[in-house]
């Protein structure tokens, strides 16, 4: 069988998969922007007892495997009477382990925008609601979008793992084509080149043409 | 649902000796990862051009792929060219080889933190590049890289339940089987997350702290 009639055969199958790779991907995305910056301003908290909670779960999350941590929400929180279909239990898996890390990096942005700032918003008597949201957050976001960009790419190969509880997504797709074909090169290798492609040649330049877009908005480029 | 303390000390000894092979996995992947990212980041500062970019786009490529997939592909594809490889075997080789290309991006990160005057003198000084390399360039590109160097041992062994996939017996082939058998997956998956919990905070401290020591001795 060449390659080609391979591609013709299983390709379909392939591209559907890739399609919930992708909407997994979206919405784990999102998930962890929202946790990122809720425990990310916690962690920065004044009030001891929520700072507290914050580095709990960022240790907690960032300490244990995304794996045992899916499984752990798909297989044992309907024991505590929260089940999530695995579609949803998937993306929430992932997005709250990579918010884990997110909320570090939105701590350290926000750290990172120099003390001038902070105190000149006082001086202009900005509420600290005002100066987080006006001042403060906007140079932030500009300064942590890099490195976001590497954990975009850490969230994608990430929701591979919802495969493990059959979410159909390219992973999935890519091991049941190898159990029925043994084509094992063709199959792995192409879902390993439809990973690549969708990270090197569009997530990627995205996040590089966003980093700039935002720095020319706040006069930085 | 009520927690099972009996039979949580019943398993315990089988969970304690699978983390063992944990901790095996993942400084047996964190070996080869160590040597292979040496050679890929060194690989990437030759002066020939199509080697550079060749070995560029091949950590790119290994870097921006699911570990999980590669896994798969380790050790599926060697019995089609009849290689057949054990789990321990192309596990190893799949973990080694992904984090190898992340820890030749923190090895490049120090080396390229080392001032280009220190290039300079080794060479006014007529030093060859082995020397140069070993007397003054690594000493210092070291000390950056301790930090990024813990933080993937620390990623490894978080990392090490995926080849629980390809039947490697570690921590989290034995819950799964242990779940499996007894149809109750609460106390296996929890205590399969409290042992990592229990080394990877500490390993990570003692990380940072390791790292403070060095800097200090290297006068920085």
């Amino acid at each position: 069988m060449s390659y080609l009639e391979f591609l013709q055969a299983h390709g379909p199958r392939m591209l559907d998969g890739a399609l919930i790779t992708l909407v997994q991907f979206v919405l784990a995305t999102v998930v962890s922007v929202g946790i990122a910056l809720a425990f990310g301003l916690m962690r920065l908290s004044p009030n001891r007892a929520v700072k507290g909670f914050a580095t709990v779960y960022v240790e907690i999350f960032r300490g244990t495997s995304l794996l045992v941590q899916l499984f752990w929400i798909f297989f044992v929180l309907p024991l505590f009477g929260i089940t999530m279909d695995k579609f949803t239990a998937g993306f929430i898996a992932v997005g709250l382990n990579m918010g884990a890390y997110g909320a570090e990096l939105v701590r350290g942005a926000i750290l990172a925008v120099p003390k001038g700032q902070w105190e000149a918003a006082k001086a202009i008597n900005m509420t600290p609601a005002q100066r987080m949201r006006r001042i403060i957050l906007p140079q932030a976001f500009v300064i942590m979008l890099p490195p976001w960009g590497n954990l975009v790419i850490e969230i994608l190969k990430g929701t591979a793992l919802v495969a493990l509880i059959s979410v159909t997504d390219l992973m999935f797709q890519a091991r049941q084509i190898n159990i029925s074909t043994f084509l094992s090169v063709q199959t792995f290798g192409t879902a390993l080149i439809l990973y690549y492609v969708f990270a090197r040649f569009c997530v990627t330049p995205f996040m590089r043409s966003f980093e700039r877009k935002m720095a020319f908005k706040i006069g930085r480029a | 649902m009520q927690w099972r303390w009996e039979w949580t000390w019943e398993l315990l000894p089988r969970f304690l000796d699978a983390t063992g092979k944990t901790l095996m996995a993942a400084g047996g992947g964190y070996a080869i990862a160590v040597v292979l990212g040496l050679v890929l980041v060194l690989a990437q500062r030759t002066p020939f051009r199509p080697l550079t970019v060749v070995v560029r786009e091949l950590v790119e490529f290994i870097r921006s792929t699911p570990l999980l997939l590669q896994v798969f592909f380790v050790f599926y594809v060697g019995p089609q060219f009849g290689i057949n490889l054990s789990p321990w075997t192309s596990g190893l080789i799949a973990i080694g080889l992904h984090y190898g290309a992340y820890l030749s991006e923190v090895y490049r990160g120090g080396i390229e933190s080392v001032p280009k005057g220190q290039w300079e003198a080794a060479t006014a000084i007529n030093m060859s590049t082995v020397q140069t390399y070993r007397r003054l360039i690594i000493p210092q590109a070291l000390p950056p890289a301790i930090s990024g160097m813990g933080n993937y041992l620390v990623g490894i062994f978080k990392d090490t339940p995926m080849l629980s996939v390809i039947g490697v017996a570690e921590l989290m082939h034995t819950a799964n089987a242990v779940g499996a058998q007894s149809y109750r997956y609460l106390e296996p998956y929890t205590m399969v997350g409290i042992l990592f919990l229990a080394i990877s905070l500490p390993t990570a401290f003692f990380i940072t702290r390791f790292e403070q020591w060095v800097r200090r001795k290297m006068g920085m």
